[in-house]
Formats: C-alpha cells, structure tokens, sequence
C-alpha cells in the first residue's frame, strides 16, 4: 500500500519535528527553536484516514501526542477499559476511541454500539522490557486500529519501530520474539504473532460485516480513572458526547471482571470469560458458528455450551469425546484447546501463543463445580427406537 | 524454508507482482509467505494470484477474504506449498470469500486442515493436490479440502491423501458437485455431511478406511441434509486401518473397510458405483443410534435413514476381514453367523412412518439391480432378534433425483467424461 504524500500543514511539521528528538538526532539548539515556535500550538487534531491508501506512518493519524510508549491522546481520544478483556499472552493493552466531532454512538443494550462513520478505534500491545523487572517500562509491539469507514469498518495493523519513535502500517506483521521476567519472577520466552490484516476478520467478522467486539455496555459498565478523576465509563463517554441513550450506569447490564471475585459469582466469571476470549468466533454468524456451539454470556443455559456434545469440527485433542463434560474438567475439549498451544488444538487458535493459566483455572473451577451427570453424556433416553443397544457397531 | 526445492527464478516471479508496502524488497525465500500473505490481503475482485513453480515452506495460515481470486499454480506437483511444523493456525490456506477459484497447486503437511472455505457462495477447486506426505498418521490434519457452509461449489481432478478424517468433506453446503477426483489413504474418502443437492461422481475412493460416507449429525447449526447422489464412482479396497483420533467423534467409529455408507438421512440416490473388496461390508445403510452411541440433544436431528435407492451398481468381495477393532462390529458379526454380508441394513424405520405398514419397506430402502451381493437386515430395531437375508423384500425402484445445477458445471457437460483420473 502506498503511502500517502501531503505537504505538510507547519502544525503538522512542528509536530513531526518534535517526534523526532526522540532519536537524539537534533542538536539542542534545534530543540529550542522548535520548542519556542510550537509551544503554545495545539497539537493538530485526529486525522482520520477513511478509504486507501491509508498512511503507512501511525503518527500520521495524530492519534496520540508527545512520545511513546506513553501513547498519550490526542484531544478528544479518550482511553477505556473493559470489565472482561481478551487475553493476549499477557500483553498490556491500551484501548482508546474517537469520533469526528458532532458524531456519537448510539447505546445498545446487547451487542457493540452503533459507531458513526469515522470512529477509530485502537488498541496498543506492549510487553515489559526485558532485564528491568519490577521497572514497569515496557516496549510496544503493535497497535491495531478499526477505522469506521463509508463502506464498513477495516482493521490495520501497525507495527512498532524497535526504537519506539514511530509505528508502521504492516499488512502481513511477522513474529516478534518475547522475553521478560515478570515481577513475579517468572521468565517468559515465546514468539508473539501478530495477526495479519485478514486475521482480524476471523475474530471481528460476523455474517461477512467487520465489527469492533469490546465496546458494549455491558464490558464497558465500569469505572475508569481518567486524567480528571474516575468516573463510570458510560456515564463519561456520554458526558463527553460520545454516546447517546445509554442508560445510568447502574440500570444498564455489566459483565463479570473475570478475574475479581467480588465481581461475580464463578458462573457469571467464567460465562463473562468465554463470551470475551471466544463468543466472537463461537456464535452464529461467527467463523466457528458452523461448530455449533454458542459461547456468548447472553445465553443463560448450558445447552449450547457444548455439553455432551462431540466436537464435529477439527477439533482433538488426545482421546476426549465431548465438549463440555459436567463435573469433569479433565474430559472437556473445551478446557484441554485452552490448555494446548498445538496450532491444531489450541483455542482460539490465533491470537495466542501460551497459556493464561489464571484464565484456564477459572474454567476448569467452573465445570468441576458443575453437578456431575455422567448420565447425560452416556445414553440417550429420549431416542424413541426400542432396545437400548450397549454395543455399537460404529459409524 | 526447504532450500533444495527452491529456485530463485520462482521466488522471482512471485514477487515481480509484489505489492508489499515497503516496495518490493530483494526477493528471497523467506519473504515468499509474507508476500504471499499481502498479495492476497491486497487482492481485489477478479485478480488471479499466480504462483510460481517450487516448493515453498510455510509457518502460518495463509488467509483470503477478498471476493473473485483466483489462486493459481503451475500443477498440483510443481507448485507445493509445504507447512510442516506449522508455527501458527491450523489451516494452509483458508478461505472466507465468494467466487474463489483455486486451481494448480498443492498443499502439503498442514497442522490442521489443508484448503478450507468457509460460508462461500461460488467455488471452484480444481487439480488441486492436498496431502499429508507421511501417509496415513493419526497426528495429521482432519480435513484436507474442506469447504463448509458453502454454496455452489464445484470440486473436479483433485486429490486428497493423509486426512486423518475425509480427504474431501462437504459439509453444512448446499449444491455442490464432486467429480473425477481421487482420495486415497485418508480415514474416509469422501464425507458429504449435513449437506443437500450433492452430486459426487466419476471419483476414485480406494485405499482409506471408508469410501464415501453420506449422512447427517446433530448438532450442527444445519440440520436436514438430503437429496445426494452419488455414481459412476469407484469405491474399492478401502483398508487402510482406521487411523482417526478419538477427538474427532464419530469418524473413529468408522469401521475399517467400509464402501459406501448412508445414514441418518433421506433422498439418497447410488447407482453405477463400482464397490468392491472392503473388507468389512461393501455398503452400510444405518440409522445413527444404531451405529453410535452419543447422545441426541437436538430436537431439528432425525436419526432416521430412509428414501435411499441403490441400484445398478457392481458390488462384490466384502467380508474379507470385518473391523474387529470395534467391539460392535464383532457382535453384528455375531448376528450375521460369524460373517459380514456385502450390503449391511439396520432395518430401523421411523416408528413414525413405521405404524401400521408392518413388512411393506415403509421406510423405502430399495435396493435393486446390484448383482448378486450377501445381504443382511440387522433388524436392529428389535434387539438384533431377528436378522435376515431377505433382499427381495427391498427389491423396488423410486422416482431418480434430480441432477444438481450449478452455474460453474454447463448442463450435459458431465456425460462426456469417464471415470476417475
Ligand atoms: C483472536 C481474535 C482477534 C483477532 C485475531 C483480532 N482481534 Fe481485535 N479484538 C478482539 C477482541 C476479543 C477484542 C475486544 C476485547 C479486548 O479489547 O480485549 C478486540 C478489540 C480490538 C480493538 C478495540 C475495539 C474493539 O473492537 O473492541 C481494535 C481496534 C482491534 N481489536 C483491532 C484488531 C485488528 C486491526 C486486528 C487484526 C490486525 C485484530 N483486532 C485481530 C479479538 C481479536
Ligand atoms: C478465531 C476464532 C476462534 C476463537 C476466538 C475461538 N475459537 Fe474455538 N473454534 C474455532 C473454529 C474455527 C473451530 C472449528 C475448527 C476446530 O475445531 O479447530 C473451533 C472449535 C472449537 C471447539 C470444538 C467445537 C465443536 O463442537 O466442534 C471448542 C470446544 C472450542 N473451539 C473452544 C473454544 C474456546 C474455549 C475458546 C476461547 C478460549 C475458543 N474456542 C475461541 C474458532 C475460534
């Protein structure tokens, strides 16, 4: 994709200009002159980028101001968080959204708000720095955008210089290498895939439409603690003007923080968990809908949770036979393709190279405390065709 | 990247078309999957990737979403994309695109699946070659071309080797035809599954577990596969231990040397097929709660199998050595007197359809004009009580099935073709 070439607008250059010092390139009496011209200029504001050729530079989009990794925003970006995110090989992530000014979402009750054209959305990736444990300095890796454009909403991937002055528009990321020890000592070693630009499309399509997955009222009903104080994320994005008819924060539906026992009970925990790391792929119009198993938390059941069902699919692993066996962790599909990192077995099977092992925890609890029916997986009383048969001949 | 099988005139050639966002860079082999991977990122409706000729490795799913791309090769053995010890995605390529054409090449040693393609309307695969080359092995890939939830779908000169379930598998995809291609040491040939207006003919199914399986599951989101037809096949010694992981569910039961088998489904038509030497049976006709045992939660599933009409075909030298693996096997051997017969039938009828027509083949099972084979009614309905060799009573005809039209095949076209490759 080529990238675009505008002169220049000398807001834009004097931003540009003070990028570049991160490199230390500039002498001290350039810093200063560029320092006193563009002081008291605002920085220019979001430049979205709605058909191709989109810029292959992220700065490009006035996004984010200052230097990174701070990612600090731009007027009118404002950082979010959700109750239950998608693990990423426990990648810190960095959302943020903006719309064109006068625009806003419109609140819905189930499901992603209703974005206007325009809307960008980003996410940013950052693993600590390795050889600094317990600094908090990290690295970013990528940071993804979904741009709302007139035809539908497009995914780019952009991908961190190692000196972190600039990220670059990269269709086909290739794979980073990771290491750090974390803060509890652990060491951490794996290559990290970044999705390519039609991978986005496995996780955010649904019946052929791009779509952004975190910002729905229920993954977005919390606090968040903004450069002027905390405050409900509803209740601030309306505030803001970037949402209309959304219901007061304690009206509205709230998924469980998976991780927070004081947020919800097991169910509600692990429910809220696969809705956010699976419930993409795994409903209807989803890439796995065709498996047939519906992992979203609006469903209160467990009958489309796979429950004595064989995996028809592709799915293996070892000698298992269902899904989802109540009462047994240890005979579920669905917990053991959490647990593997073998690109056949593993789930999702993009987008994560090892194991949450808090995440596999939470699950496996979650179908040990189910009521044992060892029944249910084994015969079925309801097939009106007489003589239970023991043996069967196969298929 | 296997160096020995690449040439850099090939590298070359892929990437003189490159559009890679930093210019083509100096092509070299490592940056062969990444191009690749951009090309079809950027491809827009009506371009045609061509590939050159080499053997190229491959660490990742390789993805296409972009609407009439053709993906093309210079023949299924001189343009290989090889994915042994895939790093990512289980897949070699997949495919979530209409109108997509792949033609010429060859996909070999995914993690996963070999050609997937996904909720398509419009597809044509054509001398494509997807193989597992270390032959069959219970750790390689289920699917080698997979198109699921697809429409119109045209599947002609292709070869499938190694799946650990179905070389070709239509599933959950409606009018679809199969035609001159061969699958050989997979565990099932061919698997038509939760699918409807199929037509598979001119194949070659020799040499896996099972030849040509033609049936529905529960569970699925679409339910009421029907009206297949399937002839002018040759479904012959298919042997091959059955090497499916028992993960995969019902595959697993599948009993080793099995031809053709029909269950859980309606409107079902096999004629002219050549099914010979499957050392279990030849022909399976079953109901699904006789031949597994999973539960059925799915209220839309009808396990019942009925309005099938085989005829006309050569069927012979089944029963040479049952699948005694399965402990059900051995006790329909027990019922049959120590042996197997050629055309093996549950007799289980929808207890629906069933009342009141005691003894009149309510169920429309007919089978006629196959020869001379053994034949057993398991009567399995009844506790296995009272099996019988009465083939005359499924001695009928029913009206033929309609041929399925697709706009990829011209009417009439398939007639001057003879068998296999
Ligand atoms: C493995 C599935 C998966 C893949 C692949 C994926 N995403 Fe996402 N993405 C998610 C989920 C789930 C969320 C919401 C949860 C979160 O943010 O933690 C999300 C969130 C986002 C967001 C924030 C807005 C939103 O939708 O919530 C952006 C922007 C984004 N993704 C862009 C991309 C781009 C661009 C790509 C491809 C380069 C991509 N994603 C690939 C699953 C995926
Ligand atoms: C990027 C999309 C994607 C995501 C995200 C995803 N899956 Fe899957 N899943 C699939 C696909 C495609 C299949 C079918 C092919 C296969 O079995 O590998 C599948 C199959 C499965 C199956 C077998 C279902 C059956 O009955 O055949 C289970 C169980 C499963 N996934 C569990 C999960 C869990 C648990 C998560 C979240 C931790 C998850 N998946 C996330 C795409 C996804």
């Amino acid at each position: 994709m080529p990238r675009v070439a505008r002169a220049p607008s000398p807001a834009r250059r004097c931003h540009r200009s003070l990028q570049r010092t991160g490199k230390a390139a500039l002498a001290l009496l350039v810093l200063l002159a560029i320092l006193t011209a563009c002081g008291r200029l605002p920085p220019p504001p979001v430049h979205p980028f709605l058909q191709e050729p989109f810029p292959e530079k992220l700065s490009d989009w006035h996004l984010f101001v200052g230097q990174s990794p701070r990612l600090q925003p731009n007027q009118r970006v404002i950082p979010y968080d959700l109750n239950t995110p998608l693990f990423s090989d426990y990648a810190s992530k960095y959302r943020f959204v903006w719309m064109p000014p006068g625009t806003s979402a419109s609140y819905r009750d189930d499901g992603v708000f209703d974005f206007p054209v325009g809307t960008v959305l980003a996410k940013s990736f950052a693993f600590p720095v390795d050889g600094n444990p317990g600094k908090n300095e990290e690295r970013l890796i990528e940071t993804r955008l979904l741009v709302h454009s007139k035809t539908g909403w497009i995914g780019l991937p952009y991908i961190w210089n190692e000196s972190q002055t600039e990220a670059h528009l990269d269709l086909a990321p290739d794979p980073v290498p990771i290491r750090y020890t974390d803060s509890a000592g652990t060491r951490h070693d794996f290559t990290y895939f970044i999705p390519n630009a039609n991978e986005c499309k496995q996780c955010h399509e649904n019946n052929h439409a791009v779509l952004p997955i975190g910002p729905k009222g229920r993954n977005l009903n919390k606090n968040f603690v903004y450069a002027d104080g905390p405050a409900n994320q509803l209740a601030y994005w309306t505030k803001f003007g970037y949402l209309q008819r959304a219901p007061a924060a304690d009206q509205a539906p709230k998924v469980a923080a998976w991780n927070d026992p004081d947020a919800g009970t097991l169910d509600a925990r692990a429910r809220a968990y696969l809705d956010n790391n699976c419930a993409h792929c795994h409903q209807p119009g989803g890439t796995a809908g065709y498996t047939g198993i519906d992992l979203r938390v609006t469903d209160t059941g467990l009958r489309t949770f796979g429950v004595c069902k064989s995996p028809n699919s592709s799915g293996r692993v070892g000698t298992l036979s269902y899904d989802l066996v109540p009462g047994h962790p240890e005979q579920s599909i669905l917990l053991a393709r959490m647990t593997s990192i073998r690109p056949k077995e593993m789930m999702p099977q993009i987008g994560r190279s090892v194991v949450h092992e808090e995440g596999v925890a939470l699950i496996r609890d979650w179908i040990q405390a189910m009521p044992v029916d060892d029944a249910a997986c084994a015969r079925n009383p309801s097939h009106p065709v007489p003589g239970a048969r023991s043996r069967k001949p196969g298929l | 990247m296997n160096r020995s099988g690449v040439s850099f005139l090939a590298v070359l050639t892929l990437t003189l078309g490159c559009l890679g966002l930093t210019g083509c860079t100096r092509p070299t082999a490592a940056n062969f999957e990444k191009r690749l991977q951009e090309q079809l990122i950027n491809a827009k409706p009506g371009d045609v990737i061509e590939l050159p000729e080499g053997k190229f490795h491959l660490d990742r799913t390789l993805s296409l979403t972009a609407d009439k791309v053709t993906i093309r090769g210079k023949g299924m053995d001189k343009t290989i994309l090889s994915f042994a010890g895939q790093k990512e995605g289980a897949s070699g390529l997949l495919v979530k695109a209409n109108d997509f054409t792949a033609e010429d090449f060859a996909i070999e040693d995914t993690a996963g699946d070999g050609l997937t393609v996904q909720a398509a309307d419009g597809v044509i695969v054509r001398r494509v070659r997807v193989e597992w080359t270390r032959g069959p092995n219970t750790a390689n890939g289920p699917y080698a071309i997979y198109p699921t939830q697809c429409k119109n779908v045209l599947v002609e000169d292709s070869i499938a080797r190694g799946a650990s379930d179905a070389g070709f598998y239509i599933g959950q995809s409606d009018n679809v035809v199969l035609r001159r291609n061969r699958s050989e040491y997979n565990v099932d040939g061919y698997e038509v599954e939760n699918a409807e207006h199929v037509d598979v003919y001119d194949n070659i199914a020799a040499h896996n577990s099972g030849g040509i399986g033609v049936f529905n599951l529960p569970d699925l989101p679409k339910q009421g596969g029907q009206h297949v037809r399937v002839f002018r096949n040759q479904v012959y010694e298919n042997n091959t231990p059955n090497f499916a992981p028992k993960s995969l569910g019902p595959i697993y039961y599948l009993p080793t040397g099995t031809g053709v088998y029909i269950m859980a489904i309606h409107d079902v038509e096999e004629f002219q097929n050549r099914i010979h030497d499957n050392n279990t049976t030849n022909v399976y006709v079953i109901d699904y709660s006789t031949a597994l045992s999973a539960p059925i939660k799915d209220t839309r599933f009808r396990p019942f199998t009925d309005h099938i009409y085989l005829h006309d075909n050569e069927i012979s030298g089944g029963d040479k050595s049952p699948d005694v693996r399965l402990d059900g096997v051995k006790a329909l051997m027990q019922v049959g007197g120590g042996s197997l017969p050629d055309i093996l039938y549950d007799g289980v009828v929808d207890p629906k359809i069933a009342a009141g027509k005691k003894g009149q083949n309510p169920g429309q099972v007919c089978l006629s004009n196959n020869g001379a084979p053994t034949f057993l009614n398991l009567d399995a309905a009844n506790g296995f009580k009272h099996p019988r060799n009465d083939l005359k009573a499924y001695d009928c005809s029913l009206p033929p099935l309609e041929a399925v039209k697709i706009p990829q095949v011209v009417e009439g076209s398939d007639k001057a073709t003879a068998g296999g490759q």
